[in-house]
């Protein structure tokens, strides 16, 4: 696999108000790379993937997409790039949400051609092609034109990861995906980002699910007090965990879920 | 049957004034709800200035009562030198902004209430700010604010009652003055019921606004 460089973070502080989330944060993902981050409650992990996405603003450091400066402070070497590349970068990340974030009003076609029209300006008939394609991707063909309350939390889920690839995206952040699914639900949407890594789609996903961590993903990644504490291949960090709080973390996991 | 008859002499006067009172109506009440919703949009997304004179609008026109706005426009305009002859056009002028400003308060607080997440999927889409607003939180706004504007606008046709101050033969003057000429409560009675099918209707118009808007739930 290439070694291009996806994603780069260098340096990054970010804090809300007196209280620091993140401090001198660095991190590389290569193309076609798929991470699971996890951690505790509040370590920073949402924000560290609201950061890339620019949902927040850092206070430090710098962040390119695929080489554009996509967000810089107090980094006079490192420049942002002029605003139309920085939307350019932007527009090749996806985001997935906990809480699905589908538009209620509109039909899941609606949902998944509204950007492709609107933002990329593809044709529209191109767009509800694309559409129906990544709809077959996630097993969704025949809710087409349901509304978004019709269906379960894993369906809502999988039409948002569909939405997503509608723009045809480089990279896809998945802020803890399967988090408000039940049970029963969370199989079929890991199934579908499994399915896309074994595109070697490059993901960025906040999870609890340390089975899918083990098994999906090609770095796993432990944040903790601000920082990252711990980025390895899965197997070593699950065999190993060479550092006491995460050895705690991963006994509470497994109680909790075992 | 003398009670029919005598009903039907009175008629012609009473559906006259329904008539008036509905004309009124009309003028008043078919502006509100795209002006609110415009306010309503600038005053969450337009430049300061304009949020500025649309927050005073909206403080002025709620704060003040409304036979005392009718008053100002009416009676008082003129001894300024403002002196519009029209004085239906200057009473449903006031009857709309009035409305208005309470609808558009309505709208604001609903596009308000749109969860955040909202705005949040439209900026990783790549949405423009105006975009966002026009194609994903006002849809989702009016089906919120769809019921308290329903209230607001079935409120308006009883407001009707105040265009007394232009002395407009509407339908609670005319029962007002056949009740006095004849002596008898039945003008009033009818024009209970007058006001009781139109409120009636608006109800129904309204329910099947709001049908409309729930149906993607
Ligand atoms: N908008 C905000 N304003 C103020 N503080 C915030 C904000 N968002 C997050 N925080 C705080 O920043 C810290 C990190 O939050 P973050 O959401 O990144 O954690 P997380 O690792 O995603 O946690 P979780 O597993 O609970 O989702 C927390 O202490 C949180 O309370
Ligand atoms: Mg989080």
């Amino acid at each position: 696999m290439s070694q291009e460089v996806m994603i780069k973070l260098v340096d990054i502080d970010k804090s809300y108000g007196e209280v620091q989330v993140l401090k001198g944060v660095n991190l590389e993902v290569m193309r076609g790379q798929t991470i699971s981050i996890i951690g505790p409650s509040g370590s920073g992990k949402s924000t560290l993937l609201r950061c890339i996405n620019k949902l927040e603003a850092i206070n430090s450091g710098y962040i390119e997409i695929e080489g554009i400066t996509v967000a810089s402070a107090n980094c006079p070497d490192h420049p942002m790039a002029s605003a139309a590349q920085v939307k350019s970068a932007l527009g090749k990340t996806g985001m997935v949400f906990q809480s699905f974030n589908l538009f209620p009003h509109m039909t899941v076609m609606q949902n998944l051609i509204e950007a492709p029209v609107h933002v990329k300006k593809i044709p529209k008939a191109q767009a509800i092609e694309i559409a129906k394609e990544k709809l077959a991707e996630v097993g969704l063909s025949d809710k087409a034109d349901a509304y978004p309350s019709k269906l379960s939390g894993g369906q809502k889920q999988r039409v948002a990861i569909a939405r997503a690839l509608a723009m045809s995206p480089d990279v896809i952040l998945f802020d803890e995906p399967t988090s408000a699914l039940d049970p029963e639900l969370i199989g079929e949407v890991l199934d579908v980002i499994k399915g896309l890594a074994e595109q070697h789609m490059t993901m960025m996903v906040v999870t609890h699910e340390m089975g899918f961590a083990k098994e999906v993903s090609d770095r796993v990644i432990f944040m903790d007090n601000c920082n990252i504490v711990a980025d390895r291949p899965p197997q070593e960090f699950f065999s190993d965990p060479d550092h006491p709080r995460i050895k705690a973390f991963l006994d509470k996991m497994l109680t909790k879920h075992g | 049957m003398e009670l029919f008859n005598y009903i039907l002499t009175i008629m012609p006067m009473m559906l006259t004034g329904l008539v008036t009172t509905l004309h009124m109506y009309f003028w008043s009440a078919i502006f509100v709800i795209p002006l609110a919703i415009f306010f309503a949009f600038l005053k969450v997304s337009g430049p300061r200035p304009i949020r500025w004179i649309l927050n005073v609008y909206t403080w002025a026109w709620r704060g003040t009562p409304l036979l005392l706005q009718l008053m100002v426009a009416i009676f008082g305009l003129p001894t300024i030198g403002i002196n519009i002859s029209n004085k239906f056009a200057v009473a449903a002028v006031v009857f709309c902004l009035n409305n208005t400003a309470y609808v558009t308060e309505i709208m604001r607080s609903a596009i308000e209430s749109v969860d955040k997440g909202q705005y949040e999927a439209c900026q990783v889409l790549g949405f423009s700010r105006v975009w966002t607003i026009l194609r994903v939180i006002i849809p989702q706004s009016i089906r919120i604010a769809l019921p308290p504007t329903c209230s607001m606008m079935i409120n308006l046709i009883k407001d009707m009652a105040l265009v007394n101050i232009i002395s407009l033969m509407d339908l609670t003057r005319s029962a007002y003055i056949i009740s006095n000429r004849d002596s008898t409560i039945s003008p009033y009675v009818i024009a209970f019921i007058m006001f009781l099918l139109i409120t009636s209707v608006l109800i129904k118009l309204f329910g099947v606004l709001e049908k409309r808007a729930m149906r993607y739930d």
